[in-house]
C-alpha cells in the first residue's frame, strides 16, 4: 500500500493524454456514466420532484406542496403498517439471520469435517429468485396441504400461517432469512479465511479463551466484512419485495413501503404524486446508510 | 504476565480436532440439522411438483405418494410456454450481463488506474447508485419509457415501455454500480509493473484498458459474469413493471402467470418454480468457485 501511494504521488506529472486517447475516454466514460444519469440519479431526482405534485401521470402536473406527505402520514391507513414490516425486516435480518449466517461461518471455518457440503447446501437459497422462495414458502406453510401443518399434526383447527395477518410477516421473515443467512456466512467465511492466523495464536498465548479471541481480535480484523454485510442487510431490508409480491401481491398483513409504490404507480389510480412521496421515504431512509457508508469508503480510499 | 503456566503447554488445535468430543459431535449435529433444514424447503418443492393435486390436496404435502409422475413439467413446457419465457429470460440477461461487464470494465479501469481527478466522485456516483432502493426510481422511469417511441422494428408497442430494451437499460444501469465497485477493488491489487512498463512503450489508454488489463481480470470477470447473470435471471420487478404484454415477460416474473384465476394448483407452481430455479442451481453447483468469488471480492479488498 505504502509502496502504492510514493509511486502515485512521482507519477502525476508530465504524461497526459493524447487526442485519441482522450476520444476513448470521453466515449467510454460518458456512455456509462450517462446511463447511470439517466437510469439512477435523474429517475431518484425526478421522484423527489414529483413527490410534491398530484400528478395522475395524464393531466398537467400540479403543484401542490407537501400534501402528499400529508395525507401519506396521516391518511393512508397501509402507511405506518408498512413502515413497521419494513423497521422488522431490517431488525430481523439484522439480529437474527446476520448473526446466524456469522455463527455457522465460524463454525465451518474451525475445519469441520464435511465442511464443504454444510456450505454448499446453507448456500443454495442465495442463487434462488426472491420470487421462487415466494412460492416455496407457500408450500412449507399453506394452511391446508402445507408442510408444517402436517408436521405440527394439526387438522382440527389449521394454523393459516400465510393468511393470518398476525401471522404471516413472521413466516415470510423466514423465508427472507433462509435465503439471507447463507449470504452472510459465505461472506464472513471469505473474510476469516483472510485472517492471519497468528492473530488467533498470539491471543491464545496471552491466554484468551476462544470466545474473548473472536470477539477482541477475530471480529474487529473483520470491519470491512461487517461494514459489507450490514449494508446489504439493510439494503434488502429497504428493498424488501419479491417474496410478499410472490405470496399474496403485499396485503393483507404483509404490506411493505416497495409494494405501496409499486401499486400506486401501475395500479389503475395511477397516483404518480403520491407514490413517489412513498419512494422518497424510502430513499431518506436508505441514503442515511448509503451516506454512511460512503463517508467510509473515502476514508478507505484517500488511505490507498 | 501472569500467563506462563498457560503458555508451556497451549492447547494445540490440531491435537484436540481428531479427537471426538461430545462438542464437536454437538457441532456437527447441529449444521447436519441446519443443512437439512436449509435443504428440505428445496426438496419439498421438487417432491410436490411430482405427485397430483387430487393427492396432495387430500393428504397434504407431507405424505407418501401414491403416483408420482412428471406432468406438471410437461404442462407447465406445453400449455404454459416456459420455453417462451427461458428465450425471454436470455434476451434480457445475456446482453445485460455482457453490456455491464464492459462498460463498468473501463470505468473501473479509468477509476482504479489512469489517477484522473474526480475519479472517487466518479467511483461513489456509480457505487451509491446501486444501493438505492429500485422503488425511488421506477416511477418517473415508467413515464419516461412511455414517452419515448421507438420504430416498430425494435418494439411492436412503438414505445420504449414495453420492450427488452427498457429492461436491459434498467438492468445494466442498475448493475453497473456493483461491477464497477468490484472491479475496480480487484484492478488496484494487479501489479501496476505491467500497465506502467505499457505506458513507457508509449500505450494508449485503449490498449492500456483493453490489452493490458482486461485479461488480468479474467477471474474477476468470470466471477461477477456469473452473479451477474444470476441477478438478472433471477430479476422479478423491472420486468413486472416495465413490461405489460405477458409473452414477453422473462420467467420468473412469468411463474406468477401458473397461479390461475380463481384457482392455483400449487403443484403446477412448484414445477414452475423448480423449472425456474434448476438453471441457477445447475450455474451454482457448476461454477461455485466463481460465484462465491464474485460476492467475496467486493468486500475483501486489496
Amino acid at each position: 500500500m505504502s509502496l502504492l501511494t510514493t509511486r502515485r504521488t512521482r507519477r502525476r506529472g508530465p504524461r497526459r493524454f493524447s487526442a485519441r486517447d482522450r476520444a476513448v475516454l470521453g466515449v467510454l466514460l460518458g456512455i456509462p456514466l450517462l446511463l447511470d444519469l439517466v437510469i439512477v440519479w435523474g429517475p431518484t431526482l425526478a421522484s423527489v420532484a414529483l413527490s410534491f405534485t398530484g400528478w395522475d401521470g395524464i393531466s398537467d402536473i400540479e403543484w401542490v406542496g407537501t400534501e402528499n406527505y400529508a395525507n401519506l402520514f396521516t391518511n393512508y391507513p397501509q402507511f405506518w403498517p408498512a413502515v413497521r414490516h419494513n423497521l422488522l425486516w431490517l431488525g430481523f435480518l439484522g439480529l437474527v439471520a446476520t448473526p446466524f449466517g456469522l455463527l455457522l461461518a465460524v463454525l465451518i471455518d474451525r475445519g469441520v469435517r464435511f465442511g464443504r457440503f454444510y456450505q454448499s447446501t446453507i448456500y443454495l437459497p442465495v442463487v434462488l429468485s426472491l420470487a421462487v422462495v415466494g412460492f416455496i414458502a407457500q408450500l412449507v406453510f399453506s394452511r391446508d396441504q402445507g408442510a408444517l401443518n402436517a408436521i405440527l399434526g394439526d387438522t382440527e383447527s389449521p394454523t393459516d400461517w400465510l393468511g393470518d395477518p398476525d401471522l404471516n410477516i413472521w413466516m415470510v421473515l423466514l423465508a427472507a432469512a433462509w435465503r439471507h443467512t447463507g449470504y452472510v456466512m459465505i461472506l464472513y467465511l471469505a473474510g476469516l479465511k483472510a485472517v492471519d492466523a497468528s492473530l488467533k495464536e498470539a491471543a491464545a498465548i496471552d491466554g484468551a479463551s476462544e470466545t474473548q479471541t473472536f470477539f477482541r481480535v477475530v471480529l474487529p480484523t473483520l470491519r470491512p466484512v461487517n461494514v459489507i454485510v450490514g449494508v446489504i442487510t439493510v439494503i434488502e431490508g429497504l428493498r424488501a419485495f419479491d417474496i410478499v409480491y410472490a405470496v399474496n401481491k403485499g396485503r393483507n398483513g404483509l404490506e411493505l413501503l416497495s409494494v405501496l409504490v409499486t401499486d400506486n404507480i401501475i395500479g389503475e389510480a395511477s397516483r404518480i404524486g403520491f407514490g413517489s412521496a412513498i419512494a422518497v421515504v424510502l430513499l431518506v431512509v436508505s441514503m442515511g446508510f448509503v451516506v454512511t457508508y460512503l463517508v467510509q469508503e473515502i476514508r478507505g480510499e484517500k488511505n490507498r | 504476565m501472569s500467563s506462563h503456566a498457560d503458555t508451556v503447554a497451549p492447547p494445540s488445535a490440531p491435537a484436540r480436532r481428531r479427537r471426538v468430543t461430545p462438542g464437536r459431535l454437538g457441532v456437527h449435529a447441529f449444521l447436519m440439522g441446519v443443512s437439512l433444514a436449509f435443504l428440505a424447503p428445496l426438496l419439498l418443492a421438487v417432491y410436490a411438483s411430482l405427485r397430483p393435486y387430487d393427492e396432495t390436496a387430500e393428504r397434504g404435502y407431507f405424505s407418501l405418494p401414491d403416483t408420482l409422475s412428471f406432468d406438471y413439467y410437461r404442462q407447465a413446457f406445453t400449455d404454459s410456454g416456459m420455453t417462451k419465457y427461458f428465450v425471454n429470460t436470455l434476451l434480457i440477461a445475456v446482453p445485460g450481463v455482457l453490456l455491464a461487464l464492459f462498460l463498468a470494465s473501463f470505468v473501473a479501469f479509468a477509476v482504479a488506474r489512469l489517477r484522473m481527478r474526480g475519479s472517487i466522485v466518479l467511483l461513489m456516483l456509480f457505487t451509491a447508485g446501486n444501493l438505492l432502493p429500485q422503488q425511488v426510481i421506477i416511477t418517473p422511469l415508467y413515464v419516461l419509457f412511455n414517452r419515448i417511441p421507438l420504430p416498430y422494428w425494435m418494439s411492436d408497442s412503438m414505445t420504449l415501455y414495453d420492450s427488452y430494451w427498457a429492461v436491459v437499460a434498467v438492468q445494466v444501469g442498475f448493475q453497473m454500480g456493483f461491477c464497477v465497485f468490484v472491479l475496480a477493488n480487484f484492478m488496484r491489487t494487479l501489479p501496476i509493473e505491467i500497465l506502467e512498463a505499457a505506458i513507457v512503450d508509449g500505450a494508449s489508454v485503449w490498449a492500456q484498458y483493453w490489452r493490458i488489463t482486461l485479461p488480468l481480470c479474467r477471474p474477476a470477470l468470470a466471477a461477477l459474469g456469473t452473479l451477474q447473470f444470476t441477478w438478472m435471471y433471477n430479476d422479478f420487478l423491472w420486468a413486472l413493471v416495465f413490461i405489460s404484454d405477458g409473452d414477453k415477460l422473462p420467467v420468473t416474473s412469468a411463474l406468477n402467470n401458473l397461479r390461475g384465476q380463481f384457482f392455483t394448483d400449487y403443484n403446477l407452481l412448484a414445477a414452475g418454480s423448480v423449472i425456474v430455479a434448476l438453471p441457477t442451481i445447475i450455474v451454482f453447483l457448476l461454477l461455485q468457485r466463481h460465484f462465491i468469488a464474485g460476492l467475496t471480492l467486493g468486500s475483501s479488498k486489496g
